[in-house]
């Protein structure tokens, strides 16, 4: 755990550093310590690498994190915030908030929050409505992020002006992200992350399937209410400041289990940490593969999530480590 | 020390279970036999508050089952399901969540929770294997580790879906020794059996039910001479000396 939180901070410190224009450790401090404010280093470091860093350590903790939740409470390894719909949601939510309500910045972000918390609530009910077992969930899931994905795509389709923005928006990414936006999505990533180890301990009882579960007391159907609120609350903060991402909150989830097991205890923070390593050191490959042209980090993550999650699935039946 | 007060329950509305009364002795074991479908599993979902009631009341020490609070029962009475997810975990680790509905907000496990939790893993023989992940072990090992979290949870009352199912002969009575080693140091154990000889022999009373409704609740003797497994089974039940066996009509 301390090392996943070393590896963290390192990769924090080179998101700072690293760029279109380096910036050496020492001259970032001097930068910082003499406080000059016309020093081009210092608008630098204070206007983009510290929001990006924070805005892309924040989203990748929040997203692994979410994704660690979901799979908890689906009791399945292969769920993921972007399976049941969650960002999906985010998504159409932010894009109709562009066509109805073009330019006003802190709608979309608002909207694709209240879009994520809207889908995960909506697709909670209805499992609820069938009888709440867990491949319901996914199907439910798999149903609503599949009518969400045609809305998005019909909204771009009808009102192409959006089209620029919600490409970016799909491909998630943290150019240009203002500290005041990752600001007031802070309350939210703080309220569910501060819910999901509080939960941690009734998650793990959950594992052992509901009716075992039930048998010792557990309260499941609200169990798994809470954890889906708390990870609505973490994956509809970070996309609202992000964009999509996609893999981060299945990936990353599956290497924490490889390195720590399936205790939740460890495995949810281990997840936050290494989520958010992952999504801070992809950021730094989508800066410097191509300098001085920048890739969207979404399009990274994917390039190097899509051959990881194929050897996960090649390697799912010796793995015995999957519940 | 429970009783079934006219019960009726089943799902999304059809009655599995129809109008049974019957009384659970302390200290006993009780088996729970049927032909397939007839709501062996639904009677025993019902005792354990897993599914609701349409009609009627379990009561346990004389209180309503469902006026207990969801901790405050599984303090009281332990249920085994019979499928059940098999998650990577240590014995050590899943025998510990017996301990959970004793534990407070904090859900850290004290000295005396531990305790309970060696004391459990010794009676059933799984101290070994404390350290070992739960899907490395065999089909018997494991039950004899559910066994041992229904032990960690220290109540009065365990609940058993089908125990044997799925195990090899050997084992089969490997697990009934256990469960009847259990009850001679006080626990009272209701568990559904598919096999009739088992019921027969490892139980003080037997509960035949036919098609949701109660035939009779009685000791394998007097359900011998009612004759009533012959009809309901279609066989001829025959015993030979401490044991049963059956053959076709």
């Amino acid at each position: 755990m301390t090392l996943l939180a070393a590896a963290l901070c390192a990769a924090a410190l080179l998101s700072l550093r690293c760029g279109s224009q380096n910036i050496p450790l020492g001259e970032l401090l001097k930068a910082l310590r003499q406080g000059d404010p016309d020093d081009a280093v210092l608008r630098i470091v204070l206007y983009v690498r510290i929001p990006r860093t924070l805005a892309g350590g924040l989203a990748g903790c929040a997203l692994a994190l979410a994704g660690a939740l979901i799979q908890a409470v689906l009791n399945n390894a292969m769920a993921s915030p972007n399976i049941i719909g969650v960002n999906a949601g985010a998504g159409f939510a932010a894009m109709l908030a562009g066509v109805l309500a073009p330019g006003a910045a802190g709608m979309m972000s608002l909207a694709a929050f209240l879009g994520a918390l809207g889908t995960a609530l909506f697709i909670y009910i209805l499992a609820v409505k069938a009888g709440l077992s867990r491949t319901t969930l996914i199907l439910a899931g798999i149903a609503v992020n599949s009518m969400l994905t045609a809305g998005s795509n019909a909204l771009t389709l009808l009102d192409p002006d959006t089209a620029i923005g919600a490409t970016a928006f799909m491909l998630g990414g943290f150019n240009g992200v203002a500290l005041s936006s990752v600001r007031s999505a802070g309350v939210y990533l703080a309220a569910g992350a501060l819910l999901a180890f509080f939960l941690a301990s009734d998650l793990d009882v959950l594992r052992l399937g509901e009716e075992s579960a039930a048998g010792l007391g557990l309260h499941v159907g609200r169990t798994r209410f809470l954890a889906i609120l708390a990870a609505a609350l973490l994956a509809g903060a970070a996309v609202s400041f992000s964009g999509l991402l996609g893999f981060v909150g299945l990936l990353v989830p599956h290497m924490a289990r490889r390195l720590i097991g399936g205790d939740n205890r460890w495995l949810l923070p281990a997840a936050a940490l290494m989520g958010g390593s992952f999504v801070l050191l992809c950021d730094v490959a989508s800066r410097l593969l191509f300098a001085p042209f920048e890739l969207p980090v979404g399009i990274v993550m994917s390039l190097l999530g899509g051959p990881f999650f194929l050897y996960l699935l090649l390697h799912h039946k010796r793995g015995r480590v999957y519940d | 020390m429970i009783e079934f007060c006219h019960v009726t329950a089943g799902y999304g509305g059809v009655p599995a279970v129809r109008d049974v009364s019957l009384h659970i002795p302390r200290g006993k074991i009780t088996a729970v036999i049927g032909p397939n479908g007839c709501g062996k599993t639904t009677l025993l979902r019902a005792a354990v508050r897993q599914l609701p009631l349409s009609g009627g009341e379990i009561l346990m020490d004389g209180r309503s089952v469902s006026d207990y609070g969801r901790k405050e029962f599984a303090r009281a009475a332990s249920f085994m399901p019979q499928v059940r997810t098999v998650p990577s975990i240590t014995v050590g680790g899943l025998v510990a969540h017996g301990r959970f509905p004793h534990l407070g907000l904090s859900r850290q496990l004290r000295q005396a929770d531990r305790a309970a939790v060696e004391r459990a893993m010794e009676e059933t023989g799984v101290s070994a294997w404390a350290g070992r992940d739960l899907r490395e072990l065999s089909g018997g090992e494991r039950q004899r580790v559910y066994l041992a979290m229904a032990l960690a949870q220290e109540t009065e009352v365990i609940f058993l879906d089908e125990p044997t199912t799925y195990l090899d002969l050997g084992r089969q009575f490997e697990v009934l020794g256990l469960i009847r080693t259990l009850n001679s140091r006080g626990k009272t154990i209701v568990m559904v059996l598919h096999d009739l000889a088992q019921a027969l022999g490892y139980s003080h009373q037997t509960v035949l039910l036919e098609q949701g409704r109660l035939v009779l609740c009685a000791g394998a003797e007097t359900l011998y001479e009612s004759g009533e497994i012959d009809r309901v089974f279609g066989v001829r039940a025959c015993r030979a000396g401490e044991t049963w066996y059956f053959t076709p009509r």
